[in-house]
Parts: C-alpha cells; sequence; structure tokens
C-alpha cells in the first residue's frame, strides 16, 4: 500500500484537519489545526479538498521516507524543509520518488508546518473528522502524535505536473506581534483600569502553551467581584481569566464548556497568526468591532478562493498513477520541469 | 417565563445567549426549548455551525462569512418570540446500574464517615433520586449532574487521584457525576457502572443528553461483570423511562 514511513519522530507531529464540527454540546473538543489557514493552502497547493487530514508538524521536525510517488507541499512555520538534504521552498509543490526522505533542519520562523500530500492520508474518520485528539486518544492516527516505525497510508497519492507556488502577499507576517480582540462576554466583571491595562501592555507566551491553551504571563488583571461564571460553552480563542489574574487563550483542543470570566476573543483570522507563535515570544492586543472582524473573515475566504481558483483549472493534471518522474533541471539559469512518462514498448 | 434574553458577541462568529445569571430546572428548560427552536426553524448548517447549551445559556457558533452578527441576533431575537410555543418532548429519564463500594467505590466509607450515616444509607441516598443533566461538557460525555441530597455531600479528595476507571461514579461537594473516559481527578469514587458514556467509534457516540434524567440503580459485583460483558459484545439495551413514570 501507498504510505509514508516515520524514520524519526520529532517533537509532536498530528494529523489534523479542520475539526470536529458539531460535538461541543456532547463534551467533544473541536481539534483540528491550530493555523487553518496554512493547512488550508497546503491542501489547495496539491490539489486537495481545503479540509483534507494533513500533518501540523510542531517546532522540531520528523524524518519521512516517501515509500511511493506522490505531490507534496508545505506552509506555514518554517522549519527548513529538506528533501534527500537539498533545502525545498515552503509553500510550492514538490514531487517525490519512493525512496527520498524528508526531513527538517530547524525552526526559522512560526512553530508549527503542514505538510499535505496529493490525495489526503488513508485515515478513517472519527465523528466526521480526520483531526487528532491526543487526550482523548482518538481521531487521526491511532489518536496519538507520530512516532518511529509508523506507516501512514495514502489515499490516492498524484504525480501533480504544475509547479505550483504562492504568492508572497497571500502568506502572513510571522513578526507581527499584534493580536487583535473582540472585548469578551463578562467584560462587566473585570475592573475598567484593567481592561485599559490589558489592551495596552505586552504579554508574554508562557511554557504552559499547547494545543489546548496558551497561559500568558504580564500584569496581573484584577475582577471585580471573584473570576468564576456559571460553566458555559468557550469559542476558539477565548481569553479566560482565572483568579490569579493570569490570561488563558483557548486553542484548538480547548475544553467544550469553562467557567472563567472572559475578558475579550481573538478573531477568526489572527487564531493562525498566534498558531506560529511560540513560548518567550510577546504580544500585545489590540481591540476591533466585530464588524471589522468578519469582514477580514470574508477577505480571507475570498484569497483562498482566488489561490483555489487559479489552480482548479488544473486539476485534471493530477494523474493517478505512479510511472510518471517528473524532474526540475536548471540548464543556463532556467530551471525545467521535466515529466517522463513511461510506456511499456512491445518488443 | 418572561424573561428576557442577553446577546453578546462571542468572538466574530459566536453569540453567548444568557437567559439567567441562576442555575435552576426552569432557566435550563428554557435553554433546552430556545436550542430546539433554532433547530427547527434556522438551517442548522448553513448559517448556524453548532450550538451549545449550558446550565443557563447557548452559545450559538454561526459562519460569519454567510450573516452578520447583527443579522444573526435579529434572527435569534425572532426565535426567542417562539419558544413559549415549542413543545419539549417528555424528559427520558436514563437507568445507570452501579455497583456500590468495594473495589469499585473505595471512598464509599469516607462519604458513610463524613457524613455519620451506614453505607447502606448512603447507596440509598444516592440511588433514591433522579438526577437532572443540566449539561455536557468538560470532558466527552460528562454530565453536569443536579439534585443530590445534601445529607450524602462530601468535600474532594485532599490528593486527588491519578487515575481513575471509566465509568466511575463520584461525588465532589453537593455534586454528582461519572467519569467518561479513564482520567485523573480528585472525586470520592463510590461505585463503577458498566455503561460505555462514551465511544468514539460507534454511534451514538455519548450515551447522555442534556434534558434527561439519570437514576442510578445498585446492581452487585456478579450483575456488573455479566453486564459489562453483554456491553462489550454489543448485546446490552440500556433502560430508559419517562420521567414521572415508575
Amino acid at each position: 500500500m501507498s504510505s509514508i514511513r516515520i524514520l524519526r519522530a520529532g517533537l509532536l507531529t498530528t494529523i489534523q484537519d479542520l475539526g470536529r464540527v458539531g460535538f461541543q454540546q456532547y463534551g467533544i473538543p473541536v481539534s483540528g489545526a491550530m493555523d487553518k489557514y496554512s493547512l488550508k493552502l497546503a491542501n489547495i497547493l496539491v490539489g486537495n479538498d481545503r479540509g483534507e487530514g494533513a500533518l501540523e508538524i510542531t517546532m522540531l521536525g520528523p524524518e519521512i521516507l516517501f515509500n511511493c510517488g506522490t505531490t507534496i507541499a508545505i506552509t506555514g512555520g518554517n522549519l527548513t524543509p529538506t528533501i534527500n538534504d537539498v533545502d525545498i521552498d515552503m509553500y510550492r509543490t514538490y514531487v517525490v520518488k519512493p525512496g527520498d526522505k524528508l526531513k527538517f533542519k530547524g525552526l526559522k520562523n512560526g512553530c508549527r508546518g503542514y505538510m499535505a500530500v496529493s490525495g489526503g492520508f488513508s485515515i478513517k474518520p472519527v465523528m466526521g473528522s480526520k483531526s487528532t485528539y491526543m487526550r482523548g486518544q482518538f481521531g487521526g492516527f491511532k489518536g496519538r502524535k507520530l512516532k518511529e516505525e509508523d506507516f501512514i497510508p495514502l489515499k490516492k497519492p498524484g504525480i501533480l505536473l504544475e509547479d505550483r507556488k504562492i504568492k508572497l502577499n497571500y502568506i502572513k507576517n510571522y513578526n507581527n506581534r499584534v493580536v487583535r480582540v473582540i472585548l469578551g462576554t463578562e467584560l462587566h466583571m473585570f475592573k475598567k483600569d484593567t481592561i485599559d491595562v490589558f489592551l495596552s501592555e505586552e504579554y508574554q507566551l508562557t511554557n504552559q502553551c499547547d494545543r489546548m491553551g496558551y497561559r500568558l504571563e504580564g500584569p496581573g488583571l484584577k475582577h471585580v467581584s471573584g473570576s468564576d461564571v456559571i460553566s458555559g460553552g468557550i469559542n476558539l480563542g477565548a481569553i479566560q481569566v482565572p483568579g490569579d489574574g493570569k490570561p488563558i487563550i483557548m486553542m484548538a483542543d480547548r475544553q467544550s464548556t469553562g467557567g472563567y470570566a472572559k475578558i475579550a476573543n481573538v478573531i477568526s483570522t489572527d487564531i493562525s497568526l498566534l498558531a506560529q507563535m511560540k513560548p518567550g515570544d510577546k504580544i500585545r492586543f489590540q481591540r476591533i468591532a466585530v464588524e471589522e472582524a468578519q469582514q477580514l473573515l470574508i477577505d480571507e475566504e475570498k484569497m483562498l478562493d482566488d489561490v483555489e481558483k487559479k489552480f482548479s483549472s488544473l486539476k485534471e493534471k493530477i494523474m493517478e498513477k505512479n510511472t510518471t518522474r517528473v524532474y526540475n533541471i536548471r540548464v543556463k539559469g532556467i530551471e525545467y520541469r521535466v515529466v517522463v512518462e513511461e510506456e511499456k514498448v512491445k518488443s | 417565563m418572561n424573561i428576557k434574553a442577553d446577546y453578546k458577541p462571542s468572538g466574530d462568529n459566536g453569540i453567548l445567549i444568557v437567559f439567567s445569571n441562576q442555575i435552576s430546572e426552569d432557566i435550563n428548560i428554557k435553554v433546552r426549548g430556545f436550542q430546539q427552536a433554532i433547530a427547527e426553524n434556522l438551517n442548522m448548517h448553513n448559517e448556524i455551525i453548532e450550538v451549545i447549551p449550558a446550565y443557563t445559556s447557548l452559545l450559538v457558533i454561526y459562519d460569519a462569512t454567510k450573516i452578520t452578527f447583527k443579522k444573526m441576533v435579529e434572527k435569534l431575537r425572532c426565535i426567542e418570540e417562539i419558544v413559549h410555543s415549542i413543545n419539549l418532548p417528555p424528559s427520558e429519564v436514563v437507568h445507570i446500574p452501579v455497583a456500590y463500594g468495594g473495589e469499585f467505590g473505595p471512598d464509599l466509607i469516607n462519604v458513610s464517615n463524613h457524613n455519620g450515616i451506614s453505607i447502606d444509607e448512603v447507596i440509598e441516598l444516592h440511588s433514591s433520586v433522579d438526577y437532572l443533566i443540566y449539561m455536557i461538557g468538560f470532558t466527552p460525555g460528562f454530565p453536569y449532574l443536579g439534585g443530590m441530597k445534601e445529607k450524602i455531600s462530601t468535600p474532594r479528595l485532599k490528593v486527588p487521584r491519578e487515575k481513575i476507571e471509566a465509568g466511575s461514579v463520584g461525588i465532589a461537594g453537593n455534586q454528582t457525576g461519572i467519569y467518561p473516559i479513564e482520567s485523573p481527578g480528585g472525586w470520592q469514587i463510590i461505585g463503577r457502572t458498566p455503561l460505555k458514556l462514551f465511544n468514539p467509534e460507534e454511534e451514538p457516540y455519548v450515551l447522555l443528553k442534556a434534558g434527561q434524567y439519570i437514576r442510578f440503580e445498585a446492581i452487585d459485583k456478579n450483575t456488573f461483570v455479566n453486564m459489562q460483558n453483554e456491553v462489550n459484545e454489543g448485546t446490552y439495551k440500556v433502560k430508559y423511562s419517562l420521567k414521572g413514570s415508575v
């Protein structure tokens, strides 16, 4: 069976898609890619549906051996990917051959890379999603992070004849340290001057940052009286403040309900920016209006539509067989993509 | 009931509807009525992505690329107008067999000592009430229950256990609950049910829903073992009755 083989595990690599939607009323977390924007771009590049499952690779990448020919693309945080020890570009498609090795040299920027393979992984969805929920030990590949000697089966590996790249203006700037928020549902539970502090001071990501939530260090936030509310649903990006006054941002694997006062909520488009930050990074919060945040989300979706449209006319160029070889050849400074189709000739 | 709900933006794709700041069965019924009215009247999988009911509130997650916050609130306010006409089906009681004490309930003795009553009395008090499931949350399939008798309330363990088996039934303060999956925790464990509250592989993924009631029924160790086999083989039929009936 077509598959990839994990030679070295790296720090934390899981399969994620757009999440397990619709089950929060039963206490089941959404999960899914921390940076959905990068996941979508990786999938669009290799000709998949935007929400197909891909590898979410955290900080220290794995070593992967391809057992079949296919097309891959890596987006998001730059972990310096190489194929057979030759550096490759981010946000670009590469055709790999059986025996090719993908390695990562180290984190250059961001925190999480996304690797999509053409056709996706052959993983049985759990509750409609291929996302891994590690705490619950279900979804993705055996409900856990990938480890050495795992073989992850591929669904429909395909050779993409076109060399696809994403233009720089579609890629988010991870040096941006301003996270935009909408003020929270329990704003009345905070002292007035505390809201000013929250919106003007710097906050630092602590070591307690994972797929569930980010604990921040910074000027303490003060409640009028008490930090607890009657337990209720929590949205992605909600910023809860427990009694110690230190904010916690709720991320992909958050519990479906919570009982702390929420001072603000990170806007949808900036969640993917936050997903690319790591412990030690400093951020500032900026307040914007709901309408403004919704327009940003619409604009982002339109950008993705544009990228997809540009590529989709070429979808038929994806081959489903493994008899095609593609080579990049540089002649007199110009790069050519040479496609070789194997055909048996009768003798 | 004529309580006006409060609508607040929860991020750019959520609306938190709060019905009260007091927990009561009446308010919880209103939350459920509202959820059902949304399901019956709004296009659930186009504009609305999901709805999360809780004790006194409802979090509506919607597709902000399809509808604005203002328009969504307008639509939800219209729903509020018709909530009183929603007929909620009669509440179901889910019967949960529990083997109390022994290896399944090592802290039953603590509850008995703390309250100065016999172990039999603890079991009798715990299994004589129908508990309303106000909401599901915290972990997959975990029910937040109301209605436990004060006479068996007991503080949490001073040192939480690292591992509590799935199906464990416990008491923490004046709450009672069931652990759907193996997890760490500080509840006083008084018994265990052979039923599976959460199974990600098969529908229904979770046994319990908000709005149902739970009735614990004491079973002995042999019955527990037999039932567990039936549950594992998929032949066990969970017992349901209607609220009010015996």
